[in-house]
């Protein structure tokens, strides 16, 4: 009976062994998934140029895709500069500023195995530029042209060098093209020559949306399924022309989940490891928990752009300084918003390249404040009244309403009397291309629109030039500065890197010190994660670099 | 009964015309821009302008209209600004979800209202009515997101039994009727179910309790007829009431909910109108409102089929 006991233990622990052993290659090889829950309601566009601003392209844009030029996403302390991406190298014509020629990085392969070229930039260009090519598309020109407004043609010269030219000398140029995602020729003629349509522009949009679905670019991510509105499930491409930066974990979900709430129960359900802007009032759980937090100061700031047309109260710079030294950002930062924000000093903060040396102090001083204004002639019985138009929520708006509110509160102590005209955030959108004088401003002489400041022309081009008044740009307040128009010109104008960035740095400070905007607050991207997810590294961006992302088993 | 569905039929189309040009209107007599989803922060006027004439928005809207329905009349909704998707095909695949939804919440609710509306109705005025009657009330009062988020918090965040968002698991791509799927359904459903669980409740409530208080059930039991009999035709009697009621609340449960499907990530049409009302993509949110309101027109032609048929005095009438 004894040994019977002992064989049938004996044949149990075999088995045993067996199981684990075979277990134990499977466990090995797991397949590693890191589910991402996103603020976007949809999945953004696939196609290679993204909606949804920049989480479009920070989802599908630089997974799947690469530009010429990129970001450098490897630091959380220092500002994200733009690095080599397919392109090498990049120079300036020394005879005509107008034209670059951009060196193409060797050996790089789009997902379905075709070479990534010259030709291959020069179609990516005409997909958006050049109206009679086969392959423009309407859709993707909006995302993409003003986002790098001065760039007019691309040339092949051989395979692996391109010469693109822009209308006016402009230094920006390696900085916009960032936003220029190479997709691949090959896959789209491949579907546009399957494609069933009247004619060649139907064919050609039938076969952009063959492409969504099946996209291909040379990212160190692959689209291997896409379910619209649902998910989109990312594979790592181990073949990444960057060896460094071939992703760790080996697929990618992203979910799209636009309600905070929802984001947060389903991080704290163990449904997805990730999510981005959790609930603010779910952090303190979150912690708890044993979740992962990170936030980090990305390029955006959250302001009141002043109008500066005849007979605005912000025609003095008097009582632009006092407005900026009237609001408790700290107050704002701890209280408020939960430690969600930077205090903003300008568009740039120190240690950013384009940061320069403004004498203007920008803090929290009510009493030099109140004394500007009773210089401007105000008090306390002699309130000056300003009016800001603003919109209960919208992207990259924080919490607009309850920070107003607290604006109000403040500014009120130094003899500001603010009224807050409330509307929905697309007019507020729409209004800020009409600017302050048409009658959709309402009679506001301040309008509080974020914005992002990833390149100079984002930053401060399109607000400080005279020349970017509407109807062309977003100078809302129609500034009018022959300083600033000058150090546009220098900047756009200076093609060493270094001397670039001196002369934007030199204009930002003009800006600060110019109280051109009231700068109240920097937005940082705050995001929860599973304690599971490791290697992440929160940069000064509004983008993140996936590949170096692990999953503990 | 040909000539009745016939003169329903003809009622329809003035509705669905008018239905047509109010969704068309409602989204374009809204302020904003109909760019937005396409156009950067930064866009300039003159490019707004070019991709306005692009997408055809610069032309008069009566000729926007008229293209449009031509268009809608050959079942082509154009496509979506944001995707660059057909809108007809973004519109039926949330309406699958939403129908999966709605297929769910309707047994549920229709079951537990008609069962606490009949109990209610059979025990009048006792402590069984009171508990019906709480549970009816509570159910159209509830806030639905509130319900949700609730449901969420219990079952999801803390006992982690069920899935707090989403319609499925990872790498399926339809819905199929299995555990790994129905999990997903399961809260979001009971979340719908509520108010027409209390609205049913209280209609079976009334109806019972009005027909069983009526002479001739007097006399049926009076002719000896047993209980089951007279709960018939109790039933027989409610039936064409409780059915219009039914197939009211089906409609509103198609339209989906955009609070429900939002606080879900439930892929079906309230979550894809916020989708477009968030994206301001007016080629989807004019034919998601059309094909939603379509449903709506053509569920009630339905019910009012029905019901002539289970009596005939409806289509005297």
């Amino acid at each position: 009976m004894l040994i019977k006991k002992n064989k049938t233990h004996a044949a149990l622990i075999a088995l045993l062994a067996l199981g684990t052993a075979a277990a134990c290659p499977r466990v090995a090889s797991a397949e590693t998934v890191l589910r991402i829950g996103m603020t976007a309601a949809d999945i953004p566009r696939t196609l290679g140029q993204p909606d949804q601003g920049f989480e479009g392209n920070r989802f599908t844009g630089l997974t799947m895709y690469d530009g010429l030029t990129g970001w450098d996403l490897s630091s959380a302390d220092k500002a994200s500069v733009v690095i080599p991406g397919l392109a090498t190298e990049w120079k300036v014509d020394d005879a005509d500023k107008t034209k670059w020629v951009f060196k193409l990085r060797p050996g790089v392969t789009f997902h379905d195995g075709s070479p990534f070229n010259a030709d291959a930039v020069v179609w990516n260009v005409e997909k958006v530029l050049k109206q009679d090519a086969p392959q423009f598309d309407a859709s993707q020109v909006g995302v993409t042209a003003s986002r790098m407004p001065t760039l007019a043609s691309a040339k092949k010269i051989d395979d692996m060098t391109v010469e693109l030219t822009t209308k006016e000398p402009d230094s920006f140029l390696p900085i916009n093209l960032t936003n220029l995602f190479m997709a691949s020729p090959a896959k789209w003629q491949a579907f546009y020559d399957k494609a069933e349509g009247a004619d060649a522009k139907a064919k050609s949009q039938a076969a952009w949306t063959a492409f969504a679905r099946d996209a291909s670019g040379t990212g160190p991510w692959k689209m291997a399924s896409f379910t619209p509105r649902e998910r989109l499930e990312l594979v790592k491409n181990a073949n990444y022309w960057d060896k460094a930066r071939v992703p760790k974990v080996d697929k990618m979900v992203l979910l799209p989940m636009p309600e905070a709430n929802a984001r947060t129960a389903a991080l704290l359900s163990g449904q997805v490891d990730w999510v981005e802007a959790p609930a603010p009032d779910a952090l303190p759980e979150l912690k708890q928990r044993g979740f992962k937090l990170y936030a980090n100061e990305q390029p955006h700031v959250w302001p009141w752009q002043f109008s500066r047309v005849e007979g605005s109260p912000w025609n003095d710079i008097r009582v632009r300084k006092a407005a900026n030294l009237c609001v408790d950002r700290e107050g704002l930062k701890d209280g408020l918003l939960a430690g969600l924000m930077v205090p903003a000093t300008g568009t740039f903060e120190p240690g950013h390249p384009w940061r320069g040396k403004p004498s203007f102090e920008i803090k929290y001083d009510k009493a030099a404040a109140q004394k500007l204004m009773q210089e401007a002639g105000f008090g306390p019985n002699k309130k000056l009244t300003v009016k800001t138009q603003t919109s209960a929520s919208g992207s990259g708006q924080m919490q607009p309403l309850p920070m107003n509110e607290y604006l109000q509160q403040a500014l009120a102590e130094c003899y500001f009397d603010v009224q807050l005209d409330v509307i929905e955030w697309n007019t507020l959108f729409t209004n800020w291309r009409r600017g302050a004088k048409d009658p959709s401003a309402n009679g506001a002489n301040a309008t509080n629109v974020t914005y992002a400041a990833m390149d100079p022309f984002f930053a401060l081009v399109r607000f400080l030039q005279s020349g970017m008044a509407p109807p062309v740009s977003n100078n809302w307040g129609f500034i009018n500065n022959p300083k600033f128009d000058d150090l546009v010109k220098k900047a756009r104008q200076t093609f060493d890197p270094a001397a670039r960035d001196a002369a934007l740095a030199e204009l930002h400070a003009a800006s600060v010190d110019d109280a051109a905007f009231l700068y109240v607050a920097h937005d940082v991207g705050p995001r929860a994660m599973s304690p599971k997810v490791t290697g992440v590294v929160q940069p000064k961006s509004w983008f993140i670099d996936f590949s170096p992302v692990s999953m503990k088993q | 009964m040909l000539t009745y569905i016939a003169r329903r039929i003809v009622y329809v189309v003035p509705i669905v015309i008018s239905v047509a040009l109010v969704c068309f209107l409602l989204v374009h007599i809204t302020p904003g821009d109909p760019l937005v989803a396409v156009l950067p922060a930064d866009a300039s006027q003159e490019l707004a302008a070019q991709l306005r004439a692009a997408y055809g928005f610069d032309r008069p809207l009566p000729v926007q209209f008229g293209l449009w329905l031509l268009r809608a009349l050959h079942g082509d909704l154009g496509n979506s600004i944001a995707t660059g998707r057909p809108v007809l095909a973004e519109v039926m695949r949330a309406v699958g979800n939403t129908v999966t939804l709605a297929i769910a919440a309707a047994i549920i609710g229709f079951t537990m209202g008609i069962l606490f509306g009949l109990i209610a109705g059979y025990f009048r005025e006792t402590w069984i009515d009171k508990v019906a009657t709480s549970f009816a009330i509570a159910g159209v009062s509830v806030p639905h997101y509130w319900l949700g988020m609730l449901l969420v918090i219990i079952f999801s965040v803390q006992l982690n039994w069920l899935p707090a968002v989403g319609a499925g698991p990872s790498g399926s791509n339809s819905w199929t009727w299995d555990w790994a799927h129905l999990k997903y359904l399961v809260l979001p459903a009971i979340t719908t179910s509520v108010i027409p669980m209390g609205i049913v409740t209280r209609t079976v409530r009334a109806l019972t309790g009005d027909i069983l208080s009526q002479d001739f059930v007097e006399a049926l039991r009076a002719k000896g007829l047993r209980e089951t009999g007279v709960f018939r035709h109790v039933i027989k009697n409610a039936a064409p009431t409780a059915l219009a009621v039914m197939g009211l609340q089906l409609g509103y449960m198609l339209g989906g909910s955009i609070l429900i499907e939002t606080v879900f990530s439930w892929p079906g049409s309230g979550f894809l109108l916020n989708s477009a009302i968030f994206q301001r993509d007016l080629p989807l949110l004019q034919g998601t409102i059309l094909i939603l309101a379509l449903f709506f027109v053509f569920l009630n032609l339905l019910v009012d089929i029905a019901q002539a048929a289970i009596d005939p005095r409806i289509k005297r009438g």
